[in-house]
């Protein structure tokens, strides 16, 4: 099967367009911070907690606070139903999740306190792990915790000898590579990276150049999100 | 004045003009904001008062506490914080005799205290000595986010005092985001909804002339 054809894509896309991607600030009322966000595809409901007292105790950092992602995708977010409760693939995003958040969050703030993050998965579709680091990056904002950036992943990766933006689950099974990334847009700080299948020296290059241009439009709507719930009752 | 609201990352000033005050900080010359807030220059200095997050103690904070542990000669008191509060025997205005602090406050116990201390390790200590101090007997008392407090409050207390009026119930704001309040049930349950509109409203303009028309419209 092909998945590029006269230069489109599967659903129609250039190889450097992306999926939409609706984003919403805080739509839980409990917890300190949340985003709700689809992309393509994917459902993603983030909530975040604290900073909190962290137990027990001996977990507790005495110079800062613990950033403590966790990623879950519930069992009806893939077509076979997913074994529910973490498995290898989840504990590794939730980790590769909370060290990017690490070098972003003015941790040193809040000592001795944790950052809880729960990342659940609604509806998947490719590209999971990069609309939980943007949800959650909204959510921490919306929480009010102190960060240097506010961080935002997008993936890029390669289909048919085409580098490609923002890959769908179609094009990520069939595909030659995904190379999921994350930064800090201000200085385009990398924060995750990671890549499965081959490419090239030169394709990485193209391919990584592409995913940065991606998070910088992503970050646009990141902002707008945020600033939209603040600005409701002024236009009033 | 212009209310601006930023979100982490945002610049807000240059160092060499200001100096980068709460809630910034500055890089390669540049002052950026750290939290979700509206930006405020005082002194020289360029603020971010946030619009969320959690309560951060100050010394001299008069705060609504839970108790949390006994021990036999202190307290450990939930003040709302990321860290417990420590409420020694001594500082209280009752006489208390080695083991027998749990006869004046239990578990559960509610209270109004002063921030005390606060040092570098955010080791928290409490006093119960001093004017609006007490054990919280009677009421009830409500949980909003923290930083909508000064909102609650108002321009020297102007809020505050037109809630009492328009309710007749006695309100107590804890600067934790605890507000303690007593009075007759139905009139309780008015000044609960006023505070929520308060708390949904805080970032907006003309909020005190909207509360009182929303307590008249009764």
């Amino acid at each position: 099967m092909e998945l590029i054809k006269d230069g489109k894509r599967i659903d129609g896309r250039l190889p450097n367009e992306m999926r939409k991607i609706k984003i919403e600030a805080g739509p839980l009322y409990r917890a300190d911070g949340s985003c709700y966000l689809e992309w393509g595809g994917n459902k993603v409901l983030v909530a975040v907690y604290g900073p909190k007292e962290a137990i027990p105790r001996h977990i507790q950092n005495p110079t800062k606070a613990l950033v403590n992602a966790r990623y879950n995708m519930a069992s009806f977010s893939v077509e076979d139903r997913k074994r529910p409760g973490p498995d290898r693939r989840s504990l590794e995003i939730s980790k590769i999740t909370s060290e990017a958040f690490e070098n972003v969050i003015l941790t040193e703030l809040f000592p001795r306190t944790i950052i809880d993050i729960n990342i659940e998965v609604l509806d998947a579709e490719a590209g999971t792990r990069c609309a939980g680091i943007t949800a959650a990056a909204v959510a921490l904002a919306d929480a009010g915790i102190p960060m240097r950036d506010i961080p935002v992943a997008c993936a890029a990766g390669k289909v048919d000898g085409v580098v490609v933006l923002d890959l769908t689950s179609e094009e990520d099974k069939k595909g030659d590579a995904d190379l999921p990334v994350a930064i800090a847009p201000r200085s385009e700080e990398i924060l995750l990276l990671q890549m499965d299948g081959h490419m090239t020296t030169e394709e990485f290059d193209q391919a990584l150049d592409m995913a940065i241009k991606g998070c910088k439009e992503i970050s646009k709507l990141q902002k707008e999100a945020l600033l939209k719930k603040y600005k409701t009752f002024e236009e009033e | 004045m212009e209310r601006k609201i930023v979100i982490p990352g945002t610049i807000v000033g240059t160092v060499g003009k200001h100096k980068p005050g709460r809630g910034t900080f500055s890089e390669e010359g540049n002052i950026y904001a750290s939290r979700l807030g509206i930006v405020e220059e005082r002194a020289g200095y360029i603020n971010v008062t946030p619009l969320s997050g959690v309560y951060e103690p100050v010394v001299g904070d008069n705060i609504i506490g839970i108790i949390g542990e006994v021990g036999r000669t202190s307290w450990m008191v939930d003040i709302n914080a990321p860290y417990p509060a420590l409420l020694r025997a001594d500082e209280v205005q009752w006489k208390i005799d080695y083991g027998e602090t749990s006869r004046f406050l239990r578990v559960g116990d509610a209270i109004l205290a002063t921030i005390a201390s606060v040092n570098e390790a955010r080791n928290i200590e409490i006093s119960m000595k001093g004017k609006p101090c007490r054990k919280i007997e009677d009421g009830i008392i409500i949980e909003i986010q923290p930083s909508k407090v000064p909102r609650i409050i108002g321009k020297n207390g102007s809020m505050v005092s037109l809630l009492r009026q328009h309710t007749g119930c006695w309100i107590f704001v804890g600067q934790n985001g605890r507000v303690w309040i007593r009075g007759e049930s139905e009139n309780i349950s008015r000044l609960v909804e006023a505070i929520r509109k308060i708390e949904r409203e805080a970032h907006t303009t003309g909020l005190t002339d909207r509360i009182s028309k929303f307590l008249e419209g009764e």
